[in-house]
């Protein structure tokens, strides 16, 4: 009787104990479920979706998952390339045209103002040898795949502006092509050609005390006096770094672009993009500054690359201190009667 | 003149694909190219939203804006088409493209892109309307036998809308009114600058 009275008496406990839990997991619960209701009760499915707008907010594009192979896909919105947009039709081409054109009209009026820098003392007849056929070979292969790739990038950024109404859609379209198909192939001996300038020029064009004194008397184009200089002066060394940093940096963000995807996405494209056109418009810039001055700017400087020998005097009114090194290396020879076509040694 | 426009009502896809599978049979669309695919936002968690994707023919399109070819040309219909002659595969479309729309196919060893294929709306190319050379470039051109793009017209739960923009507009704002809830006009307000107020 007694084991009667006490299972129903644990049975009473459970069922208070069960109600109240049932009670709190009511009271947790309906809060929650009430969110997902209308104002007049109706279920509202969208309570918890997601929304375009918030999504915008946390990142700046959209992505979810997808079923087909191509995971790129499984992004549906990324609206940035709105910027990158108006970078490409508005801010680059400001850009290039100001470095370009600011450079072409700085030279056109420092040659008039200036004229050509003549070898003062006139040319002695003897030679030096200024740089060997392998540096004569590689600053060449660098130099001319430097022109093409400029030529088809400017295209890239000028062609439909300017060219594509002279030339009309079907031979723009073609001369396109095959600008990027050059632009794509040159770039790996133009990079060959950047790599070895940087390992085989990098000795002489370490900036030293010697350079802060002839950038000082403004160098020998600027200024009318002939700072003292080795085999490079500051201006050759600046042009130096010009082509190691930014053709570096040019074949970089290029290789980026010309391999998508890998290792990018494409936020970091327009990224590679940016760095890619901005650099490469002011090394064309500066390019055109060092073709002037390798050949209309300054008398004898040109043969030091085509032929690789230049006049005793011209050296001696540049670049004094390797002359003085040359000598005493027993570089500097007679040349024979037939002039300077001949190499020196 | 219609604008033509699409919209995906999320509310009501169910991730089914079909409309990417009948988009890749109608166009014979190359191997790994998806002109249209579906993507799941927030999958197996509450409130996980499905939308169908594709070229949203842009307004101002930003494809046509950045074209260093300028091989782009938006009909009188509002739909954005391109030709694949002009196409140099530079890739500068596809930078550009809020939506991932512009893919290449592979056709060389190094990065060399193809000429570039997109979503067309079903209305084909430059060439001669339901012409073999244009069918074999760019796939069907149903806009010019009167009928809508594939992928919208079979959508079995009528979630992908194709057609003039007010009308379809209309029609999702209606839906919305009689159900009571709407998680809006995905990429509208990216492509056309507006929205649908749900």
């Amino acid at each position: 009787m007694a084991t009667v009275v006490t299972r129903n008496w644990f049975m009473c406990i459970r069922f208070i104990v069960g109600a109240l839990v049932l009670a709190v997991i009511v009271a947790v619960v309906a809060p929650a479920g009430a969110q997902q209701r209308n104002p007049d009760n109706s279920v509202n499915p969208t309570a918890s979706s997601v929304s375009e707008d918030k999504l915008f907010q946390e990142l700046n594009r959209i992505s979810g998952r997808c079923t087909i192979p191509d995971q790129k896909a499984c992004t549906i919105e990324q609206p940035a390339g709105r910027d990158w947009r108006h970078f490409h039709e508005v801010t680059l081409r400001w850009i290039g045209a100001i470095a370009i054109l600011g450079m072409l009209a700085l030279l056109v009026f420092f040659y008039l103002f200036r004229g050509m820098v003549k070898i003062e003392a006139g040319r002695s007849g003897r030679v030096l040898r200024r740089f060997s056929t392998f540096e004569r070979l590689v600053h060449w292969m660098t130099a001319s795949c430097f022109v093409i790739l400029a030529i088809s990038g400017l295209n890239i950024t000028f062609g439909r502006p300017l060219l594509l109404p002279l030339l009309g859609p079907d031979t723009f379209a073609t001369w396109a092509q095959w600008a990027k198909y050059a632009h794509n192939y040159l770039s790996f001996p133009f990079t060959l050609g950047v790599v070895l300038i940087c390992l085989m020029w990098i000795a002489g064009n370490l900036p030293t005390k010697v350079d802060v004194e002839w950038l000082k008397e403004g160098g020998g184009i600027v200024g009318h006096r002939h700072p003292h200089a080795y085999r490079f002066n500051a201006g050759q060394k600046a042009i130096y770094w010009i082509v190691v940093l930014g053709g570096g940096a040019v074949a970089a963000s290029g290789y980026l672009l010309m391999f998508p995807f890998y290792g990018t996405n494409i936020a970091d494209m327009q990224v590679a993009q940016v760095v890619h056109g901005v650099i490469a418009l002011l090394f064309v810039a500066a390019m055109l500054g060092h073709i002037y001055i390798g050949t209309l700017g300054m008398e004898g400087a040109f043969e030091g690359m085509w032929d690789g020998t230049v006049d005793v005097n011209w050296a001696k009114q540049h670049h004094d201190l390797w002359l003085e090194q040359e000598t005493s290396k027993g570089h500097v020879t007679a040349p024979p009667p037939e002039g300077k076509m001949q190499p020196a040694e | 003149m219609a604008r033509m426009k699409f919209l995906c009502d999320a509310d009501r896809c169910i991730e089914c694909n079909a409309c990417v599978t009948a988009c890749k049979n109608e166009h014979e669309v190359p191997w790994g190219i998806n002109r249209r695919r579906v993507v799941t936002i927030n999958d197996g968690k509450p409130g996980e939203r499905s939308v169908s994707m594709a070229c949203m023919h842009c307004t101002d399109a930003p494809c046509q804006a950045v074209c260093p070819v300028n091989c782009f040309y938006t009909t009188a219909d509002g739909v954005v088409l391109h030709s694949k002659d002009l196409c140099i595969g530079c890739g500068y479309c596809f930078y550009a493209c809020p939506f991932g729309a512009p893919q290449y196919p592979k056709v060389g060893n190094f990065g060399s892109r193809g000429k570039m294929d997109k979503c067309t709306y079903c209305a084909g190319g430059p060439e001669a309307d339901g012409s073999q050379e244009e069918y074999e470039k760019y796939g069907a051109n149903r806009l010019a036998e009167g009928k809508l793009p594939l992928c919208a017209e079979m959508c079995s739960t009528k979630s992908l809308l194709a057609g003039d923009g007010e009308i379809i507009a209309q029609i999702y704002k209606e839906r919305v009114v009689k159900r009571g809830y709407g998680s809006g006009a995905w990429g509208w307000k990216t492509a056309y600058r507006e929205t649908i107020a749900s």
